[in-house]
């Protein structure tokens, strides 16, 4: 690994920021000066070579990703507040490696969807986007949790800021409603986190919010901690893991905590929906991955019928609710509810196939759901109108937006081929094999996400032109056709062939599902991932160089407690 | 089935060559925007389908060479989705097996395919409905043909799926090809829809099969391996409430046999997923010709055959399919009496003849099954074709009450239309009457309960079939043109391109029955193993367990096919042709009966009533409306904002009172407080 490698994730994330702080600093140091700033011209071409920039930086990353191997790699440790044993500590595995790649990905296309959305302070729009990427990259790369904790919080200004000063008529109500929800799960996080660290802070006698134990450090990580859980429901791993749990299901996010979803993404600008849907939701999951499962495994496991009962609510309500909506953008968004509904199944099946698939389908559902979301922006650009009804025969002027549209449509609705399909697949079989019932009436979502998806879409493009304004609608143009590419190509590699992808997520997940096994209490017989015979000879399966003295501290730590 | 079998590079090319051009296609419409002239096109699609064709004939030819028994090519492209490890491993592969089954699948695929290919080229040529639209036709006919082939090709049901969704895209695309009227998209929804309904008994059937056979550790999701591992799951139960029918234990294979051929129901549009094939006319003529009645229909029937070995094992669901088979062919076939629109009676009679083909399945004759799959693709080919080249001639005119008299007017359409009706009655020597003779006999001998009934629901159902064709046919060639005068004057036979695969499938429907003929009639001509396409399928078709018969009695059998199929078709002459007022009559006799038929036993009415508009209501009034609105945001959310606010303003309100010897108080009675827990 080269010099430059070794601070690669750091300059992922900070990047757009910097490039932010750029274009805020210029213009306040050229106010000062009394000179011309940086022309207003060049700030959406630098905000876009700065995301695309981060985006070859992540392909990168991609690269020298070591897919044999379980732990996280680039890890980056450094002394912050050591004194209370914050750091700044990043590093990836394969779950958050994809999240980097789906993040950078999607920003420069939603800069390059959105070029002539925002003429309102449009430096501030931009300076806000490229700081939300950094928010974002560095919550997805955090193995602090107090770090971790910082980058939630963060990523949520610029978001609240872009739904309430670029968004539709109703952004503040919008606006509010996404902050307060979000909030509400944070304080109860940060409880549980404080909780959590004074716990450890018994055990070890170490101040510390390090997730693992850091390259060459002393201290354990939090994923150490025994959290006391005996056979009573009440019991701390239980509201820790509640507390924890809220806040990633609110975001995610699970009925009956979704509405907050669908008007935000009905007031938020296309920018922003697309970034909310592709990746903001995806915070939710990915905390439920990083911590709230490792931490407490235990009550996790005891969660499960809970959340895979909201789970498969959510895909058949968010489904039923989304086949009767008239607007065409809170009918995506609902649904987003059914197919988060999947995701979450997926991983809480706890198995190789279900996380898998869970994860894949993270990615699957920022593409294909921010694909909508973009096609749905530009056809509102052009006609000033989500209603369903206003539109009709759109096929016949936009053949082109038509057959991007219908290629995305199939891939929202889990066509083979495209890579809806691939992850749906793996989080059935997870499902059912953790939780046959699950997987069962799963299914019944396919047929429903084809009914609504295909009534909306039959009724946006085919039939004929009767409102005359949509006759002289003109077809993507080319900035709108590279951005159509640049999410179908992807769209169909990855339903063609996964692999790469899952090869990457599989040790993270073989991984994950070892800390179950090893820490939880109970794990049933059915959850489990039976570690074959040759198990332990497969290349990067090695148990840890702390693996003995984990289970060391775990006795230690139930005598204690 | 076989074993491992031969590796062979040349399968995967089959299927490659027409999703290249489709490819292509789809880039030059969408990308390029410069697309290839309509006739280039078309060509390079055609000849992408013929050579698929020739390749097919290479290995089958490559099949033939190898001993009887271990008849099996396969080629291993890439592993599609791999995850999982040990017991629970799941494997994808983008895997081809050309096995006997497969391999008469792929030839008929390819065949009729490249025929109607070259159909289309004449028959859309003066679709100037919309620009582009014979490079997006053909585009979608290519991608169709992949798809399909890869159904059939494919070594798991992962794949098969994959071609298995595939084609109902495809189909769902053509039939709403003219997508500027809405009822044509309306319809490609409705068929995609009824199909997804399908489709997920047949997810639900791999995740059952997977689940099962990882539970005995051999997670395999290939045919060869499933068949090997069945055994081990043939005693295995699945619980279920005891108030559930046949409860309180199902037998897993029943409901893994069950959830596919809820798949198969909806692609091959069996009860109760038939209602979208009647609509499916929407789309363009070959593409009736094509996907809904000579290939993606017939994939319910290749899947039954394929996992063959899954229904011998279930033979409580093989009856199943026999019945509904039976049911579907005789409800289909009334329907089609009474129907006006000439596809939709074709359309009615591929119901039916798909219906005989479940039948044939349900009672273990697969083979025959396979036989009639084969001869109705020619012939239902044929006359879709035909009937297009009516239309054609008929201005696009498709109802048969503004027909009539076209014998004398179509002198070459005629005989090509008449060769495919004739094989479709069953009279001998046409394909028809052989493949249909060996259905009957299959049933006649099989030991599915009530096999009697079934043969007699068989021969009734023969019986209509020869009645509503010869209907069709009186009411199509013959009596007076009832055409409106400024058409009467141009009705010619079409050109050479739309008329010349026509003669070749004619062709085929004639002589194709010689590949099935039977032992009984091989007999009398003096050639051993005549039914050479049976004992090529049989080494990877199960075996049925039929009872003997003997040689006079199914020749009788034979003779009384044919009887009943001459007095359908005498009657339907007689009611037609010589005493045209008597149908009319008939139906303001029994308005009830014949208002039933014609729309076709309401049953999309019933569904819609029962189905669709609850959902929808529920979805609106309830979920939405009530759940949503009002009490989750309602009373949760905003419930609990104005509870803050409302606690603000009646108790916290008094708290900042702005009164100091408050402030005072408050303090001191809290560090009182305070000052007490820590010294207590």
């Amino acid at each position: 690994m080269g010099e430059f490698d070794q601070y690669l994730l750091t300059i992922i994330t900070f990047f757009p920021l910097v490039t932010a702080l750029g274009l805020m600093g210029t213009s306040i140091l050229a106010s000062w000066l009394g000179a011309e700033g940086l022309p207003a011209a060049l700030w959406k071409p630098i905000a876009l070579a700065s995301t695309i920039l981060t985006f070859l930086l992540s392909l990168r990353l991609f690269a020298v990703f070591d897919p044999l191997e379980t732990g996280f790699q680039l890890v980056e440790h450094v002394p912050w507040i050591p004194e209370y044993g914050i750091h700044y500590f990043v590093g990836v595995d394969g779950i958050s490696l994809l999240m980097v790649l789906l993040t950078t990905f999607l920003m420069p296309v939603v800069l390059l969807a959105s070029w002539n959305d925002v003429s309102k302070s449009l430096r501030t729009y931009l300076s806000f986007m490229l700081s939300l990427e950094t928010g974002m990259l560095g919550a997805f790369v955090s193995l602090n949790l107090f770090q971790f904790y910082v980058f939630w919080e963060a990523m949520l200004v610029p978001m609240y800021f872009i739904i309430g000063i670029w968004g539709g008529p109703r952004r503040i109500y919008a606006a509010v409603k996404f902050f307060l929800f979000t909030m509400v799960g944070s304080l109860l996080m940060l409880l549980a986190m404080l909780v959590l660290y004074y716990l450890s802070f018994d055990q070890t006698g170490v101040l510390n919010f390090d997730l693992v134990a850091p390259p060459g450090g002393v201290a354990g990580g939090l994923l150490q901690t025994v959290v006391p859980l005996d056979g009573t429901w009440w019991q701390t791993q239980t509201w820790l893991f509640v507390a924890f749990a809220l806040a990633f299901a609110i975001k995610v996010p699970m009925v009956p905590l979704h509405t907050w979803l669908p008007d935000a993404h009905v007031e938020a600008p296309t920018a922003g929906s697309v970034v909310l849907a592709g990746v903001l939701l995806k915070m939710g999951i990915y905390g439920f991955l990083r911590f709230a499962i490792p931490l407490f495994p235990s009550a996790a496991v005891d969660f499960t019928p809970l959340i895979m009962v909201l789970s498969v609510i959510g895909i058949i309500y968010g489904s039923l609710v989304a086949m009767v909506q008239s607007d065409i953008k809170r009918l995506v968004a609902y649904s987003s509810i059914a197919h988060l509904g999947f995701v979450t199944l997926g991983i809480f099946a706890l198995n190789v196939h279900g996380l898998n698939g869970g994860v894949l389908q993270m990615v699957n559902h920022g593409l294909s759901t921010g694909a909508l979301f973009l096609l749905v922006g530009m056809l509102y650009e052009r006609r000033h109108t989500r209603q369903i009804t206003d539109f009709g025969g759109i096929a016949r002027p936009m053949p082109v937006f038509a057959a991007c549209f219908g290629i995305v449509t199939m891939s929202s609705i889990g066509l083979p081929m495209l890579n809806g399909f691939v992850g749906e697949f793996l989080i059935l079989i997870g499902v059912y094999l953790a939780a046959p019932i699950f997987a069962i009436i799963a299914t019944f979502g396919v047929v429903l996400s084809a009914a609504y998806m295909l009534w909306m879409f039959r009724r946006v493009v085919f039939g004929p032109v009767e409102n005359p304004e949509n006759r002289g609608l003109i077809d993507l143009g080319l900035r709108e056709k590279i951005v159509m590419m640049a999410m179908v190509i992807p769209i169909i590699w990855i339903g063609v062939y996964p692999n790469p992808l899952l090869r990457r997520i599989e040790p993270s997940v073989i991984e994950l599902i070892r800390q179950l096994e090893t820490r939880g209490r109970v794990v049933g017989a059915d959850l489990e991932v039976a570690p074959e015979p040759g198990f332990d000879s497969e290349p990067g399966f090695e148990p840890e160089p702390g693996f003995e003295s984990e289970s060391a501290i775990l006795d230690e730590g139930e005598e204690r407690l | 089935m076989v074993g491992v079998g031969i590796e062979s590079d040349l399968l995967h090319w089959i299927p490659l060559l027409p999703l290249l051009v489709a490819t292509y296609h789809g880039i030059s419409i969408g990308v390029l925007r410069r697309p290839t002239p309509p006739r280039m096109a078309a060509v390079l699609s055609c000849a992408a389908v013929l050579f698929s064709f020739v390749l097919a004939c290479i290995a089958f030819r490559d099949l033939l060479e190898l001993p009887a028994d271990s008849r099996v090519l396969v080629d291993d492209v890439y592993t599609w989705i791999g995850a999982g490890i040990g017991s629970s491993a799941l494997s994808a592969e983008v895997s081809f097996r050309l096995d006997p089954l497969s391999a008469v699948m792929v030839l008929i695929v390819t065949f009729v395919g490249s025929m109607i290919h070259i159909y289309s080229i004449g028959y859309m040529e003066d679709d100037q409905r919309d620009d582009k639209g014979i490079q997006r036709f053909f585009c979608y006919l290519n991608l169709f043909t992949f798809s399909m082939l890869v159904l059939v090709l494919s070594d798991n049901l992962v794949l098969m799926f994959l071609g298995w969704e595939g084609v109902g895209l495809c189909s769902y695309l053509l039939i709403g090809f003219w997508y500027s009227d809405s009822w044509n998209a309306y319809c490609g929804s409705k068929a995609f829809i009824v199909n997804r309904i399908g489709d997920c008994g047949f997810l639900i059937g791999i995740l059952l099969l997977f689940g099962a056979l990882s539970e005995i550790g051999h997670p395999a999701i290939s045919f060869a391996g499933i068949e090997e591992h069945l055994e081990g799951i043939v005693e295995m139960t699945v619980a279920v409430p005891a108030w559930m029918p046949f409860g309180p234990e199902w037998r897993l294979v029943n409901v893994i046999a069950l959830c596919f051929f809820l798949g198969a129901c909806g692609k091959s549009a069996q009860i109760p997923l038939h209602v979208w094939l009647p609509d499916a006319m929407a789309g363009p003529t070959p593409v009736s010709a094509l996907i809904h009645a000579a290939t993606m229909v017939t994939a319910g029937v290749y899947m039954v055959c394929r996992l063959s070995f899954l229904y011998a094992a279930a033979p409580e669901i093989s009856a199943v399919v026999a019945w509904t088979g039976a049911i579907t062919a005789l409800v289909a076939a009334t329907i089609a009496i009474t129907q006006n629109d000439i596809k939709k009676v074709l359309a009615y009679s591929t119901m039916s003849q798909l219906g005989y083909m479940f039948l044939a399945a349900g009672c273990g004759g697969y083979t025959a099954a396979i036989f009639h799959l084969g001869t109705h693709a020619f012939f239902k080919a044929l006359l879709f074709l035909g009937a297009g080249a009516v239309i054609l001639a008929m201005h696009h005119e498709q109802d048969l009450q503004k027909m009539g008299g076209l014998w004398h007017r179509l002198r070459m359409t005629r005989w090509v239309f008449f060769a495919g009706a004739y094989a479709i009655v069953g009279f001998p020597p046409f394909s028809g009457f052989f493949s249909k003779d060996e259905i009957l006999i299959a049933v006649w001998t099989s030991n599915v309960p009530g096999h009697i009934w079934l043969y007699g629901i068989g021969m009734a159902t023969a019986g209509i079939t020869a009645f509503y064709m010869v209907r069709l046919w009186v009411l199509t060639f013959m009596g007076e043109c009832r055409a409106a005068s400024d058409v009467r004057n141009h009705i010619e036979d079409p050109n050479g391109l739309v008329l010349n695969p026509l003669w070749v499938l004619a062709f085929f429907s004639a002589v194709a029955g010689i590949v099935g003929l039977p032992q009984v009639w091989g007999d009398i001509i003096g050639i051993e193993e005549s039914n050479s396409l049976a004992n090529f399928l049989q080494p990877v078709l199960a075996a049925g367990e039929p009872h003997p018969i003997e040689h006079s009695l199914e020749l009788w059998m034979a003779l009384w096919a044919v009887a009943i199929a001459l007095a359908g078709a005498g009657l339907a002459w007689l009611l037609y042709n010589r005493k045209p007022g008597v149908p009319g009559w008939l139906a303001t006799q029994l308005p009830g009966f014949y208002r039933t038929l014609l729309n076709k036993y309401y049953v999309d009415e019933l569904y819609d009533v029962v189905i669709v508009r609850p959902l929808v209501a529920v979805s609106d009034r309830v979920l939405f409306r009530i759940v949503d609105a009002r009490l989750i945001d309602g009373i949760g959310v905003n419930g609990t904002a104005r509870g803050i606010r409302a606690v603000a303003a009646n108790g916290l309100k008094y708290a900042q009172s702005g009164l100091t010897q408050s402030y005072v108080f408050f303090m001191i009675v809290g560090a009182v407080a305070v000052v007490g827990y820590l010294l207590r």
